[in-house]
């Protein structure tokens, strides 16, 4: 699955990463050399789990299409727990619970193993959303039962089918770009997450406007811009080494960066609602799986569907 | 696979002589509790347990006396042989730190919290230097069930709050409410 177009890639991640840390350690000598300043060690924290972060994708498409599978598999494992954990949900929905974790989720990342996609495209919002509640309407509890199974089933469409669709643009058949898909997962993450890095660096330089100061302070208008011109920019100009044209890759750069941005947007939402700031703890820095995940979450089904009808032959 | 998770709100993990005190919902409990210690104190750290329960099957003996080195009480007034409290203290004594479950046994109840034993104020009362410390276990409940087989994998919390003493002119029954409501304040934070 190595291609050099992916060997390019990594090596210009590893580069960026590189830098930040220098940066970083710069910074951490000049203004925080007791690890005193909240920021400067956040943002340490936050390259480092850039760091494993990179580095457990490379392996993993390294390891090839079951790799690559397995590993987002066990992100929506990751992420399943921590949506679940913020759920509504009670005694009678045990099973159900039960059954997201051990035959929702495999299941599904079993179809997209085998690349069957009539099945893993309507598995999750059909059989599993008419199926799924009659276990908990089994066990006989009425309380809230509708805010209970849509919530249950909300968790399942964000952290497995949604998570479901990067792996699965392995599967596509481009002519031309045969053997070279996993650079469609490496295009995505990268344009996505360095959008929304961007928008942290934008906010942090000038931001002033915020855009929705209920949901999220560090979500402003300047910030957003900035991130989203500068990372369609770069992946534009990275054009060469997709399926795409450069006018088409300039727009799937809009169409990722937006999505991403509501992405994030909606799990504030949530979040907020829920009256927690982090999903979880398992990444320092950056809190929970979903929170850096959210951006890509929701741009994951929209690029494969759109890349899918209109460069695909399946 | 149930990922754990401490925070040390009121207090923090040192090796100081403590009773921790927590909310009862399922057998894992005081295995959970013990897990986010810190090592050093967890190897002082003793749960209280029922006998009848934790000397049913060899199996349960051998993890409850062998493996954990519970301190095991029996709940039934009419066969037990030792006075609960006088077993604790012995304990305390020992230099053991102790995990104790004031509710006196699981709560599968729809209560978010049962009332309190009497146990915790004698053990305050007969050792007052000793820490109390509210430790608030959450979504544990929700992970297994009482009566389920397989759990869930959610993510637990467990809230270490301000050690309480026992005042020289407390009586027991405000004592208890206020180790409850230090308990269950923590609980209300975590929603």
């Amino acid at each position: 699955m190595t291609s050099p177009h992916l060997l390019w890639l990594l090596a210009g991640v590893a580069g960026i990463l590189i830098l930040a840390s220098i940066v970083g350690e710069i910074l951490r000598q000049r203004l925080s050399p007791g690890g005193g300043n909240p920021v400067i060690e956040n943002l340490n924290a936050r390259i480092t789990a850039w760091w494993v972060m990179v580095i457990l994708l490379a392996i993993a498409f390294l390891a090839g299409k079951t790799g690559v599978v397995l590993l987002f598999a066990l992100c929506s494992f990751a992420a399943l727990r921590e949506f679940l954990t913020l759920t509504t949900h009670n005694r009678a929905d045990h099973w159900s619970l039960v059954a997201c974790f051990f035959v929702v989720l495999p299941l599904q990342y079993y179809f997209v193993l085998i690349d069957w996609y009539g099945m893993y495209a309507v598995f999750v919002p059909v059989y599993v959303f008419l199926l799924l509640p009659v276990l908990s309407a089994l066990r006989g509890s009425t309380q809230d039962f509708l805010v209970r199974v849509s919530e249950t089933q909300w968790a399942l469409m964000i952290c497995v089918y949604c998570v479901s669709h990067v792996p699965a643009l392995l599967y596509l058949q481009i002519p031309g770009f045969e053997g070279r898909n996993v650079i469609l997962i490496a295009y995505l993450i990268f344009v996505v997450q360095l959008s929304d890095v961007m928008q942290y660096v934008w906010g942090k330089l000038l931001g002033r406007t915020r855009i929705a100061p209920t949901l999220s302070p560090s979500k402003t208008w300047e910030g957003f811009i900035g991130g989203a011109l500068t990372a369609t920019l770069i992946g534009t100009s990275l054009w060469w080494m997709t399926p795409f044209t450069m006018a088409q890759a300039a727009a799937m750069c809009l169409i990722l960066t937006l999505m991403g941005f509501f992405g994030g947007l909606v799990m504030s939402a949530i979040k907020r609602d829920r009256g927690v700031k982090d999903w979880g703890h398992l990444i320092a820095g950056h809190g929970g799986f979903i929170d850096r995940l959210d951006s890509v979450i929701f741009a994951a089904p929209i690029f494969f569907h759109v890349t899918r009808y209109f460069w695909s032959l399946t | 696979m149930t990922a754990p998770r401490a925070i040390w709100q009121g207090i923090e993990p040192v090796a100081r002589q403590r009773v921790y005190f927590a909310n009862h919902s399922s057998n894992g409990d005081f295995v959970l509790l013990w897990t986010v210690l810190p090592p050093p104190l967890r190897r002082q750290t003793r749960p209280v347990a029922a006998l009848d329960y934790w000397l049913k099957s060899p199996l349960r003996a051998f993890i409850g006396r062998d493996v954990f080195n519970a301190v095991l009480i029996d709940r039934r007034p009419e066969a037990r042989t030792t006075d609960p409290v006088a077993q604790m203290v012995e304990a305390l004594d020992q230099g053991s730190s102790l995990i104790l479950f004031p509710e006196g046994q699981r709560n599968s109840s729809d209560a978010v919290l049962l009332p309190f034993k009497s146990g915790l104020y004698h053990l305050a009362k007969a050792r007052p230097e000793v820490d109390l410390v509210p430790v608030w276990i959450a979504n544990l409940n929700k992970v297994m069930p009482k009566g389920e087989i397989i759990p869930v994998p959610l993510i637990c919390t467990l809230t270490f709050g301000a050690a309480l003493h026992l005042s020289p002119e407390e009586a027991k029954d405000a004592f208890l409410a206020r180790a409850s409501s230090a308990l269950l304040a923590l609980g209300q934070l975590q929603r």
